[in-house]
């Protein structure tokens, strides 16, 4: 199943290259509208990563699902004796892993353009659990908004209210990082993170079921 | 609730047990809009009138006696909006559905209000409308939270695909609401006026204004679900006729 997703888009490569794209020109335009007004990019860089972040991944997270709609597969994965909890776990690790294959590219493109050091240990694990949340719950919210009227508004006006402790977490925690604090003066926010990680995967996977009963 | 609430009850209604005066109270809302009623010109006669003004903020705090009990009457509501969305999602009844729907619409409608109320009181005391303080910004996701829920309620076309969704909205939010009280907190400094050395009568102006949004919230609310019962009636009935 989770192949399944994987190999969709490797073929057509077209969602992780729109992805990256979004993330780079989102670091770019933050970049020029930061320049003129902020005394330091270094205050508002991790917010920046962040946003490109969430920007890529919901876009990634809207097409994932598109995909299915268009070509009605959802319905042949549901008419397989395949349990509910399956097909949410592999669309939430084929999400966690395109959020991550255009975060590689995002996160030293970011280092560069910002001249911040955040390819160290430390980040990139602050990194990883705020993207395993933001891919746990947007899993979840994508396959409810692409059955909605206005699929590509209600993906991010679902999603990033849910998602603002984790946006809070992510972005305090790589900022104290990127300021040069040791790890355990962010323990509180990568606590924050965890919680969120294990709550929306736990709950996320009980209630798909109940998205999917009459996909369409 | 409160308990000393049932003000225009009628005689020979105490004696009830209370599943009985539930049940009663339910199938009687216009008492409890009574009450509402009592308890809303009293409260306010109490608020504006008969509390004695604050010394530190003056005038303006008599806001305080709505904005409270209409934060505490909304965060109820989501209350109703959670449970309601387990017990649809777990027994498959429209009602469960409709309770939780309603009681999204009125949060919704109180939040709203618990804000711009909010914001009239901090420009005065504050200096300025909004500040990005924590309990103001756990009451704006909150809203956002509420706003989301509507939205999604009109943007699904199928009544029962759209009650399923929201109620895992409604879920899902309510357990991220800890979430987010505990990362604004580790944020900001909160910024809303401790609770000093109050005199008795602000407590009792609170109690009294309390006790009147609790009795609108459930008088609003059984009424909201009293006329989606009638209206699927109205549509049985319909649908009996054209046979």
């Amino acid at each position: 199943m989770l192949w399944k997703d994987v190999v969709i888009e490797l073929r057509t490569k077209d969602s992780l290259a729109a992805m990256l794209m979004f993330g780079i020109l989102a670091l770019t335009i933050f970049n020029f509208a930061f320049e003129l007004r902020a005394d330091s990019l270094l205050l508002v860089a991790p917010g920046v990563l962040w946003v490109a972040i969430l920007f890529a991944g919901i876009l990634g997270l809207g097409r994932s699902y598109s995909h299915e709609r268009e070509r009605g597969s959802m319905e042949g994965i549901l008419l397989c004796p395949v349990d509910r909890g399956a097909v949410y776990l592999s669309k939430f690790l084929a999400n966690l892993l395109f959020i991550g294959l255009s975060e590689v590219f995002l996160v030293p493109a970011f280092s560069e353009f910002f001249d911040v050091d955040a390819l160290r240990g430390t980040v990139i694990a602050v990194i990883i659990l705020g993207t395993v949340g933001f891919a746990a719950v947007g899993a979840l919210f994508g396959a409810m908004a692409v059955n909605t009227r206005a699929r590509e508004v209600m993906l991010p006006v679902l999603l990033l209210p849910i998602l603002v402790p984790l946006v809070i977490a992510s972005v305090k925690a790589t900022g104290l990082l990127l300021d040069g604090e040791p790890w355990r003066e962010i323990r509180a926010w990568a606590t924050i993170l965890i919680v969120f990680d294990v709550v929306s995967l736990v709950v996320s996977y009980i209630v798909y079921e109940y998205v999917l009963e009459d996909w369409g | 609730m409160n308990t000393a609430q049932p003000k225009g009850s009628g005689p020979g209604f105490m004696g009830l047990p209370p599943a009985r005066l539930i049940s009663y109270i339910y199938f009687h809302p216009e008492l409890l809009g009574l009450a509402a009623a009592v308890l809303w010109i009293v409260g306010l006669y109490l608020a504006l009138i008969w509390a004695p003004v604050d010394l530190l903020q003056g005038e303006p705090y008599r806001i305080f006696y709505l904005h409270l009990p209409m934060a505490l009457a909304a965060y109820l509501s989501f209350i109703v909006v959670f449970i309601g969305g387990i017990l649809y999602l777990w027994k498959r009844k429209r009602l469960f559905d409709v309770w939780a729907r309603s009681a999204a619409e009125v949060g919704l409608l109180f939040l709203t209000l618990v804000i711009v109320s909010g914001g009239i009181w901090g420009q005065a005391t504050w200096g300025t409308f909004w500040a990005w303080e924590p309990r103001l910004t756990f009451t704006f996701i909150l809203w956002l939270i509420f706003v989301a829920y509507v939205m999604l309620r009109q943007t699904v076309k199928d009544q029962e695909q759209g009650a399923r969704y929201a109620a895992v909205l409604g879920i899902i939010g309510f357990l991220d609401m800890p979430m987010v009280f505990l990362s604004v907190y580790l944020t900001d400094r909160d910024l809303h006026p401790e609770p000093r050395e109050l005199p008795p009568e602000v407590w009792t102006v609170t109690w009294v204004t309390f006790a009147a949004f609790m009795a609108l919230l459930a008088y609003i609310l059984i009424q909201r679900v009293r006329i989606e019962q009638s209206r699927e009636e109205l549509e049985e009935l319909r649908a009996s006729l054209e046979e």
